[in-house]
């Protein structure tokens, strides 16, 4: 079985939502879809105050090459454009919108059938992609478009599908490729077109066998070219440069591009998402949501239309329980911190994850014994230990000489370390600063 | 035996003697001149090293001086009087400036801001504040973990564990710019330190709406406005909901304390109120003649 090389750490399974079927979330009153959902440039609202938009109406344009237009979720009279804070609290643009009815656009194709034959070329997926605000699901929110236009250096050679979900609790994804499996698989067939490659990789870990024998059977019913890579559990399978990695044994170079091995990693919501896109023309305006946690009240998997407050999620199911220490948007590993509940969902909002007090009391943090823990959990090769003390005397020269911005921030370090020392806390500041210092240098 | 001694000490002479012309040939062929009024401001340097000059050090804040003059760099550690004794010793002229002192722009202390979430990741304000707003409703206050501290050479700056929020103790403090540019929220500005210590400046920095800056923080400024309606100088300025007092224009009239509805606006080192008359000369004759007496120092 195939993994990657590298690092890893095993964080306990927890799939405890798996076999909710995805339900359609209400619509609530009052939507509010933010303008940074999305890496890069915040889009630019192109709506006024007292238009009225329809389900799939273009809001907001896309700021720049890295950046994705928006689109609204919900009918209705847009009622505000304002500065909302986010789900950490931090201000971000933000287009408010009145629920009137739930009108779409005509142009969407609203019926259930799958359709599989791609009508349009390579440029013209693109193009569709771009204008339908697709971006990345499967946590960094990067635009797809940019990701299937490679530099002409790069030769693309295969699309590989992530479907490893490593993140302890999530089952977003696998619900995606339990119900809505062919729709990913053609999703996949249409990517290849785009790039222009003719194999396509869906990677899934050994923890889903009910998704890996579904995806084989559709595979080998209707799509030859796609290969359903069984890889084993290991967390962070899910990055783009590990699943690189697992299943095609390459590695991406230290400031390279993921795309220098021939691998254009996308996820199994964006694929689906892909699909919707270039099918059936619908704009990405809706999720999957899993609602889970030890001391949750429900377990259950949600389609959320983008700008649902998190607070009417965490109503509809039940409240939120009284256990509840944190609140975290995504997985336990990788995701952030809810500090306001009013804060709506985002496109790659994948979960509300209710950790119990238990499950997040960080330890006092003791001295380092060099135990090594950390080097042997991370899956870049980097040295935590040490950039944790070079981070905190402000070394950066050294700390650029050790690579610090090759880290991805996955938390494996701080995970296994026996002394509880916040080596991520220290490493992600670090990164930044250097990375501050590395753009700031003129270019050669 | 006597000979291997005699020998020795010979060899070691005229060896040494030998080496000595070599380096003192190398030394006078690669002598490097370097003026020595360098030297001699460096020692008229408060030795701080601090960078609030925006040079490496004190001995580059020399370099500097001697080659370029003194227009454009000033030592805010060291004040007017080492400006004075290095254009003394340079034979040049200085212009003086107004001594100045670090002011955290934040009043939000524990009981005005309530806590809404618990932080218990690594203690910098850098890390909170890439992570997110903070650990209070408003994202734009003290965030109380110290970053300023750390930096400050001087002792200058504490986080009060009482009242959560960084004060600067202004004897000590050189306004060296260190915890400005430490402070991840921007909240510590550099201003004029006023006659005999007295100044009036906005203590928030919030830029939320009135009501969410309200709920947050009994003590932001909700920018209301009503400060500058009240200021006869032109010298308060409200945008983006916060209001901003214009040190140069300021006359310490001291209305706009009264005026602000939630205290953001704070006075230091003022005497006490005259009695509420409706004559405005008492307030200000002593202002005029403070304006003096700042100009001859």
């Amino acid at each position: 079985m195939r993994t990657f090389k590298l690092g890893g750490v095993h964080p306990a399974d927890k799939k405890i939502s798996k076999d909710a079927k995805i339900e359609k979330l209400p619509i609530p009153e009052v939507v509010y879809i933010s303008m940074g959902q999305h890496l890069g440039a915040p889009a630019e609202p192109c709506v006024a105050v007292g238009d009225k938009v329809k389900v799939g109406t273009l809001i907001a344009n896309a700021a720049g090459f890295v950046s994705a237009p928006v689109h609204s979720s919900v009918s209705g009279t847009v009622k505000q454009i304002t500065a909302i804070k986010d789900l950490a609290g931090k201000p971000s643009k933000t287009v408010v919108i009145e629920v009137e009815g739930d009108e779409w656009e005509e142009s969407i194709d609203r019926s259930s059938d799958i359709v599989r034959e791609i009508k349009l070329g390579q440029k013209e997926i693109v193009e569709r992609i771009k204008c339908c605000g697709v971006v990345g699901l499967g946590g960094a929110t990067f635009p797809t478009n940019i990701k299937l236009s490679p530099p002409p250096t790069a030769k693309p050679t295969c699309v590989i599908i992530n479907g490893a979900e490593c993140e302890p609790y999530l089952t977003s994804d696998y619900r995606v490729m339990m119900e809505y499996g062919e729709q990913v698989l053609i999703g996949g067939e249409i990517l290849m077109k785009a790039l222009g490659v003719d194999k396509c990789y869906v990677g899934i870990e050994e923890n889903k066998p009910e998704a890996i024998s579904h995806l084989k059977e559709l595979a080998s019913k209707n799509h030859p070219r796609i290969e359903i890579v069984k890889l084993k559990k290991k967390y962070p399978q899910g990055g783009e440069k590990q699943l690189i990695d697992a299943v095609i044994k390459k590695r991406v170079p230290s400031g390279g591009l993921p795309v220098d091995t021939g691998a254009v990693v996308q996820n199994v919501g964006t694929a689906f998402a892909v699909y919707e896109a270039v099918q059936k023309n619908k704009p990405l305006f809706e999720g999957v949501l899993t609602v889970t946690g030890d001391c949750s009240n429900a377990q259950r998997n949600f389609f959320h239309r983008v700008g649902t407050p998190l607070s009417f999620i965490a109503k509809y199911c039940g409240g939120i329980p009284a256990e509840a220490a944190k609140i975290v948007s995504g997985g336990p590993m990788m995701g952030k911190a809810v500090v306001n509940m009013e804060a709506p969902t985002l496109k790659g909002s994948s979960s509300i994850l209710y950790l119990t007090k238990k499950q997040t009391l960080r330890h006092q943090e003791s001295n380092c014994i060099r135990c090594s823990k950390c080097v042997s959990a991370c899956p870049m090769g980097l040295e935590p230990y040490l950039l944790n003390k070079l981070g905190r005397v402000g070394m950066m020269d050294e700390l650029e000489a050790h690579y610090v911005y090759d880290c991805i921030e996955c938390g494996c370090c701080q995970f296994t370390c026996p002394a509880y020392i916040p080596l991520l806390d220290t490493i992600r500041q670090s990164k930044a600063a250097v990375m501050k210092i590395m753009r700031a240098r003129p270019k050669k | 035996m006597s000979n291997i001694i005699i020998f020795t000490i010979a060899t070691l002479a005229i060896l040494g003697l030998l080496l000595a012309i070599v380096l003192y040939i190398i030394a006078q062929k690669f002598k490097v001149e370097e003026d020595p009024r360098i030297d001699e401001v460096e020692a008229i340097m408060p030795g701080a090293n601090c960078g609030g000059c925006g040079l490496a050090g004190c001995r580059a804040f020399a370099e500097c001086a001697v080659k370029e003059g003194l227009s454009s760099i000033y030592c805010p550690v060291g004040g007017n009087d080492t400006m004075q004794k290095v254009a003394q010793t340079l034979g040049l002229t200085v212009e003086q400036k107004a001594p100045q002192v670090a002011v955290v722009r934040c009043s939000g202390t524990c009981d005005k801001r309530k806590k809404t979430s618990v932080y218990d990741g690594l203690a910098t304000c850098s890390t909170i504040a890439s992570l997110y707003g903070g650990d209070t409703d408003c994202s734009f206050g003290c965030l109380g973990r110290g970053d300023c501290e750390a930096v400050c050479q001087f002792d200058a700056i504490k986080v009060n564990p009482q009242t959560g929020i960084a004060e600067v103790d202004e004897e000590k403090c050189t306004a060296c710019g260190a915890c400005v540019k430490a402070c991840p929220k921007l909240i510590i500005e550099l201003r004029n330190k006023g006659p005999k210590g007295r100044r009036v400046y906005v203590a928030c920095s919030n830029k939320d709406k009135g009501a969410v800056a309200r709920k947050a923080c009994l003590a932001a400024c909700i920018g209301c406005s009503k400060c500058a309606k009240e200021c006869a100088f032109e010298a308060i300025t409200a945008e983006n909901n916060l209001a901003y007092i214009d040190f140069n224009k300021c006359k310490m009239c001291r209305k706009c304390v009264i005026a602000c509805p939630t205290g953001a606006i704070h006075e230091t080192n003022m005497p006490p109120r005259p009695a509420p008359k409706p004559a405005a000369q008492p307030v200000a004759k002593p202002v005029a003649e403070e304006k003096v007496n700042m100009l001859n120092n």
